[in-house]
């Protein structure tokens, strides 16, 4: 019987919803798990997660980990794994996970499997399957070391709903510090003020590409408005300053599957489509027929954006 | 400034999509190898922190690019040594005996040679995705790290002031050295890197620089020294992750064109039921 150890990510005194994509995968994996809370305010937050079915809730509260600093965290972590006797460490891929994962996984001598899109127990040792080139091909893995650490794909782990119950809180104590922490200053958090949902959690986003230029958000927020989406955006958008950089949606930005995806002046490069393409539905505006977005889209529509776009607005307020 | 940077050549990403496989294995025959992009972008940002940007001929510092990899991957070290790079090691491994784990141990023992200020690498490598290499260093040699650097700051020689791009915006760090810093994107666009060096009046040409024909040439005689994997991390090359099978992603279905908007909002709601 393996032992999962599920890393909470607290921000603004709550859990992360993204979390809820780790306690998914401790599920899946089918065996025992504990929820690690820890942070400053974790003790008040670990509430939020007692009742998914955890054997335990673990608080590490200490305002030594006030800001999301891996070098502060990950001592803790690996002190709370090794003394809990938890075989597996697992963590949303969030930028947040993909920071600390590493760190955690050197301190206990583990193997790291990244980003994996799902897990099987068969044969009573966890196989991984996780996107590589792009999402071009999928692979399957095993890590080899006694004790694993893994990252999960938000977007392939729905979110675990609370099971009821209530897991015991319990606390552990702030592990020995790490010299390297010495050496990092946190200065300051720059929190992108938006009213929309996050890329991670929305049920439809409304992404736009280079064509939109200047008129990237004149264009795309009264359909991201009336939709209640989140706005996304291409990496040549970003780049070129239509959009902000946490936008970006692909390989190398946010992997998202919503249940509705426009794609809106977007080519559909790789890059882009290794973000999206577990979308459920993909809607696609180009005025470029031949553009390979529409290999992938559910729907497209070859027109100006320019008219499409408000032309949608007003049909769809016409019909609702 | 003495700066390292671990390079890796991967199977050209902008054609992923042809990547093949075979009972089980991967194939990438037919694909040209290339850097590493956010490689690529690490060794502009290294060239950028030891330079004056008005005079990129006379180097301020250091920069040493490493790579594992069999013989071939020497081309990808040559394309860094003559766009600036002075030096290049390569830690003669092939595939299969290579994952993040002995890689980042093998750098730690490259960087307890060398006594680097920062190792700077890439995010991700484009062909694994794994994200990991950066952090694992760092933590295996007690260094603080700045990972997903979107722009970076260098003030005295001592510490970097890093912009990290996260979900949702951005945490600025200050890592005192030695240190080790992933970049990001956007580290390459034409104000992300301020070096001590250059003028803050100066800008660089958007991405990376190319090399001269001169300067290719040239970098044929830079040193490029070979190093033995075993040599660096002893006996310890079991992998910590192996790889069993390979599988393409399920096809996705062919979709429609629409022709008009009001035939797009009739299927989204009546056929997809996505409204
Ligand atoms: C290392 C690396 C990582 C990358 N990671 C990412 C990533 O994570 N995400 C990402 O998105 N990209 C990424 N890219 C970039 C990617 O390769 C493409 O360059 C990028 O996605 C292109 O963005 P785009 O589709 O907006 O722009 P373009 O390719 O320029 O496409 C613009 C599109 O708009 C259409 N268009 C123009 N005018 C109109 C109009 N009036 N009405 C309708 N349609 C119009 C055009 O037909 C065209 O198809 C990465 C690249 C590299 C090298
Ligand atoms: N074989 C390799 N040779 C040199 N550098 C590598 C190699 N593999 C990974 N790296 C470095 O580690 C970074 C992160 O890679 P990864 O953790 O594999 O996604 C890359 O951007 C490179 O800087």
């Amino acid at each position: 019987m393996s032992n999962i150890l599920v890393i909470a990510e607290l921000h603004d005194g709550h859990v992360r919803k993204s979390t809820h994509s780790a306690i998914a995968f401790a599920r899946q994996a089918g065996h025992p798990f504990s929820i690690l809370v820890l942070g400053q305010g974790a003790k008040a937050a670990a509430a939020e997660v007692t009742a998914f079915g955890a054997a335990k809730v673990i608080v590490v509260d200490d305002a030594y980990l006030a800001n999301p600093v891996a070098e502060r965290l990950a001592p803790s972590i690996a002190a709370v794994a090794k003394s809990g006797g938890f075989d597996v460490v697992v963590v949303t891929a969030s930028s947040f996970g993909k920071d600390v994962a590493p760190r955690v996984a050197s301190k206990l001598a583990a193997g790291y499997a990244s980003d994996i899109s799902s897990v099987s127990a068969e044969g009573g040792k966890f196989t991984y399957k996780r996107p590589v080139y792009a999402g071009n091909a999928f692979a399957t893995c095993e890590v080899t070391t006694a004790v694993q650490v893994v990252s999960v794909r938000q977007s392939e782990f729905a979110p675990a709903e609370p099971s009821g119950g209530a897991s015991p809180i319990e606390d552990a104590p702030l592990a020995a510090k790490d010299p390297a922490a010495e050496r990092v200053e946190f200065v300051a958090l720059g929190e992108a003020k938006s009213e929309r949902p996050d890329l991670g959690e929305a049920k439809v986003i409304v992404s736009g590409g280079r064509a939109l230029k200047e008129k990237f958000a004149e264009v795309l927020d009264p359909l991201a408005g009336l939709l209640g989406a989140a706005v996304g955006a291409s990496r040549a958008a970003c780049d070129a300053g239509y959009a902000p950089a946490e936008l970006q949606v692909g390989q190398t930005g946010r992997v998202v599957a919503p249940k509705l995806y426009f794609a809106i002046g977007i080519s559909g490069a790789i890059q882009h489509l290794a973000g999206m393409k577990g979308s459920k539905t993909i809607v696609a505006i180009n005025k470029d027929p031949d553009a390979p977005i529409f290999q992938v889209a559910d729907y497209g529509l070859v027109a100006d954006l320019f008219t499409a776009v408000p032309e949608l607005v007003t049909e769809l307020k016409k019909q609702s | 400034m003495k700066i390292l940077v671990p390079l890796k050549r991967v199977a050209d990403p902008d054609n992923a999509n042809k990547v093949k496989v075979n009972a089980g294995k991967l194939e990438t025959t037919g694909l040209e190898w290339k850097p590493n992009p956010f490689d690529e972008y690490a060794v502009e940002t290294a060239l950028r922190l030891t330079e004056n940007g008005a005079n990129t001929k006379a180097r301020l510092g250091e920069v040493i690019v490493v790579t594992f990899g069999p013989k071939e991957t020497e081309t990808t070290l040559r394309g860094a040594l003559a766009t600036g790079a002075d030096r290049a090691i390569r830690v003669d491994a092939t595939d299969d005996q290579l994952d993040g784990d002995v890689i980042a141990r093998a750098l730690k023992a490259i960087a307890e040679q060398e006594k680097p200020d920062l190792i700077l690498c890439g995010k991700q490598a484009v062909d694994g995705d794994a994200n990991q290499v950066g952090q694992l260093v760092a933590e295996y040699l007690g260094w603080p790290q700045a990972t997903f650097a979107g722009s970076i700051v260098s003030e005295d020689d001592k510490s970097l002031l890093v912009v990290r791009e996260v979900d949702g915006g951005t945490i600025s760090l200050r890592v005192s050295f030695p240190a080790v810093v992933s970049v990001d994107l956007r580290i390459v666009a034409p104000k992300s890197v301020k070096s001590k060096h250059t003028a803050d009046t100066h800008t660089y040409a958007d991405g990376v620089r190319f090399a001269a024909l001169m300067a290719i040439m040239a970098a044929k005689k830079k040193p490029l020294v070979e190093m033995k994997l075993a040599d660096l991390v002893g006996a310890d090359t079991a992998l910590k992750i192996k790889y069993d099978a390979f599988e393409l992603p399920p096809a996705r279905k062919a979709g429609i064109k629409v022709k008009t908007v009001a035939e797009l909002v009739e299927k989204l709601k009546s056929e997809a039921k996505a409204l």
